[in-house]
């Protein structure tokens, strides 16, 4: 009841008026519609490959009890045998030929009987199958396609950072000809999205050699609009005469640059890499075009070349996609409010 | 820490000499040069070869093989015997997608319009744990595309758990990826769910700003709740709706990843949108028709400068409007 009364409590009214009711049920359909989705994902992650093809599915990760019998070389299913007339009990099923299954009972492995398949309900407990996480280290090159998506993120945030904030400081500190149209020409391409020069984009790359390499998919992001904005307009709040009192002790513009102006702006660096982090595990549809050998796949890629299989490993699958999005959940986690005022002073996504 | 300080003094000497030799002024083209190479490279030469791709044929990728053929490929794309049937156009494929994503925009951006506003109204009542809420809702924006689609299609597969849901109501099982207009229905609902969080935020700063005595006066003048969001909320409200408008457009118009790994554009083209027959036609198939694909993204550029000067006229109209009230 406190507890109830701290979620449904509003600042300065008393009593709850009946728009405060509609607004926590929209709230609430909202979680569930929007978190639902994630949780059914990461419960069903854990589910055994047996487990996978129980119907109906069951939110928590159940699957069937499995005993092991004298004189038999694998483990064997076990049922709840309820036939008429005696008290329900636990059974192994040795085989099953269409409605009639052959059953033992563990306790006297001796005897084998014939049990029509209605009466008997699988045993089922709740265990979690991490073997799907650690299968798919060994089992596929899945390291492969994690240290792909690891290094373009890494690598791809570092130059964008450098790139973008070497940009910024020329164009906020420098009085230089055409540092106007250097502006104007940058912000321009925010408005050329990536998918409509898709074709000469896969030229371009193809000409000069990055094919099928991972810097293929660094260098043609690594310069952003947005992050020359974000950043331009953060150094611009630096005051010049901080500059100038360097320029007094004899350092470089690049010391400057550097030592001064980048420590200064960790804030808006801060944002941008978070942004770059983001965009970058993210990304689809350039390695698309730009990577078709497998071993040069990034997670994403790896996913969807999963999915397409004939026989789609479900269990492989979702536990994949757990460790695909675990990363940006994380970063959501710990830094939510850095992405949300970056969000809302830039309009960037 | 130690790495980085080795290489920016490792750069040192470089700008030391530049700034002796070239000036000041010139050694901000050092410092812009960078980015204006990969920008030049990888954006802005790309949009002129589009240009001469999309007014060449031929399969070859590059620019020296391939015949110039003018205007050749718009009209492959646009041609029909009779335009009121479309399976007798040349690329029947193209008008398909062409008014699959015309639909899907204007069904999803009004759809998402309509939920951010309202979710931003909610998360802008005094509730209780109000960051966590607004976290709820905009989660699904950081996820990437690929791992929104399997979200979805796990639970919407034959065997999943929607269908379990019908059982348990004695309803029989739905294909909802295969039925023609339930997988147009869920590229919808998908898309809403995983980018409203976005447009909510966007609102929500929107209507942090406006100023708290607009509603102290509506409320002494026994405004009721439904005239002072008409007459004040949604009216002063207006430009950020216009900046989620066009920006929710310019993205629905350029659908690709989500519904390319939940449906594939199918079943047949019935989800078919246009950055996937650009793909389609340049990259997956055996041909690959590039200068086709080019012409297609030069029809989907002409779309976007569309919406783009739609927004500007739509804020000059807004602000023009403000300026008559007042």
């Amino acid at each position: 009841m406190n507890l109830l009364s701290l979620l449904l409590r509003t600042r300065g009214r008393k009593r709850l008026h009946w728009t405060d009711v509609l607004s926590y049920l929209y709230l609430l359909v909202g979680f569930f519609t929007l978190f639902g989705p994630v949780l059914w994902l990461l419960m069903s992650s854990f589910k055994t490959e047996a487990a996978m093809g129980l119907y109906p599915p069951t939110f928590l990760p159940y699957s069937q009890k499995t005993v092991e019998v004298a004189g038999h070389a694998q483990a064997l299913p076990l049922f709840l045998v309820n036939q008429d007339g005696q008290s329900p009990r636990p059974l192994a099923q040795v085989s099953r030929m269409g409605i009639m299954a052959t059953m033992v009972d563990p306790v006297h492995p001796e005897v084998t009987l014939q049990v029509p398949i209605q009466q008997r309900t699988p045993i089922t407990e709740l265990a979690f199958a991490w073997g799907n996480y650690a299968d798919l280290f060994h089992k596929f090159t899945f390291g492969r396609y994690l240290w792909n998506s690891v290094f373009i993120t890494v690598v791809a945030t570092l130059l964008t950072l450098l790139f973008n904030s070497m940009t910024a400081f020329a164009l906020s500190k420098y009085q230089f000809k055409g540092r106007k149209a250097v502006f104007l020409l940058i912000i321009s391409t925010l408005m050329i999205p990536p998918t409509i020069i898709l074709v000469p984009v896969f030229l371009v790359i193809n000409g000069v050699g990055l094919l099928n390499s991972l810097w293929g998919v660094i260098l043609p992001a690594v310069a952003t609009p947005t992050g020359v904005f974000l950043l331009r307009q953060y150094m611009l709040t630096i005051p010049d005469e901080l500059l100038e009192a360097a320029r007094m002790d004899h350092a470089s513009e690049w010391r400057i640059y550097w030592r001064i102006v980048l420590p200064l702006s960790a804030p808006a660096l801060a944002v941008l890499a978070i942004f770059s982090v983001m965009w970058r595990w993210n990304d689809f549809l350039l390695p698309l075009i730009v990577l078709s050998r497998s071993e040069f796949f990034t997670l994403q890629l790896a996913l969807n070349a999963f999915q397409g299989e004939l026989n789609t490993q479900w269990h492989y699958l979702l536990a994949m996609t757990v460790i695909t999005l675990l990363p940006v959940t994380l970063v959501f986690a710990f830094l939510q409010r850095h992405i949300t005022t970056g969000i809302a002073s830039a309009g960037v996504k | 820490m130690r790495l980085f300080t080795f290489v920016f003094n490792l750069l040192e000497p470089l700008f030391r000499w530049a700034q002796q030799h070239l000036g000041r002024d010139r050694l901000a083209w050092l410092f812009v040069g960078p980015n204006l190479v990969v920008f030049s490279v990888f954006t802005f030469l790309p949009i002129i070869i589009n240009f001469f791709y999309a007014s060449t044929g031929g399969v070859n990728l590059m620019p020296m093989e391939r015949p110039f053929t003018g205007l050749e490929n718009f009209q492959i794309l646009l041609e029909c015997r009779d335009y009121l049937d479309l399976s007798t156009c040349r690329k029947d494929v193209f008008w398909r997608a062409l008014f699959n994503t015309l639909k899907f925009t204007l069904l999803q951006v009004g759809l998402m319009v309509l939920f951010s506003l309202v979710t931003a109204l909610v998360l802008n009542r005094n509730i209780a744990g109000r960051g966590f809420w607004r976290g709820v809702f905009f989660y699904p924006v950081l996820l990437s595309p690929v791992v929104v689609a399997l979200i979805w299609k796990w639970m919407l597969q034959s065997q999943g758990v929607f269908n379990a849901g019908l059982a348990a109501f004695d309803l029989s099982a739905v294909e909802w990826l295969t039925d023609a207009s339930w997988a147009f229905f869920w590229t919808v609902f998908v898309s809403i769910w995983a980018h409203m969080g976005f447009y909510t935020l966007i609102l929500l700063a929107g209507l942090q700003a406006i100023p708290k005595d607009l509603y102290e006066a509506a409320q002494m003048d026994r405004a009721n709740p439904w005239r002072t969001l008409t007459c004040i909320t949604l009216p002063m409200l207006m430009p950020n709706l216009i900046v989620v408008l066009v920006l929710a457009a310019i993205r629905a118009v350029q659908i690709f990843d989500e519904v390319f790994v939940l449906t594939g554009g199918g079943p047949g083209t019935a989800t078919t949108f246009i950055v996937q027959f650009i793909y389609q036609t340049g990259f997956a198939e055996q041909i690959h028709l590039y200068g086709l694909a080019a012409a297609a993204s030069l029809a989907l550029a002409a779309f976007l400068v569309v919406l783009t000067l739609a927004q500007l006229r739509l804020t000059r109209a807004s602000e023009a409007g403000e300026k008559a009230s007042r």
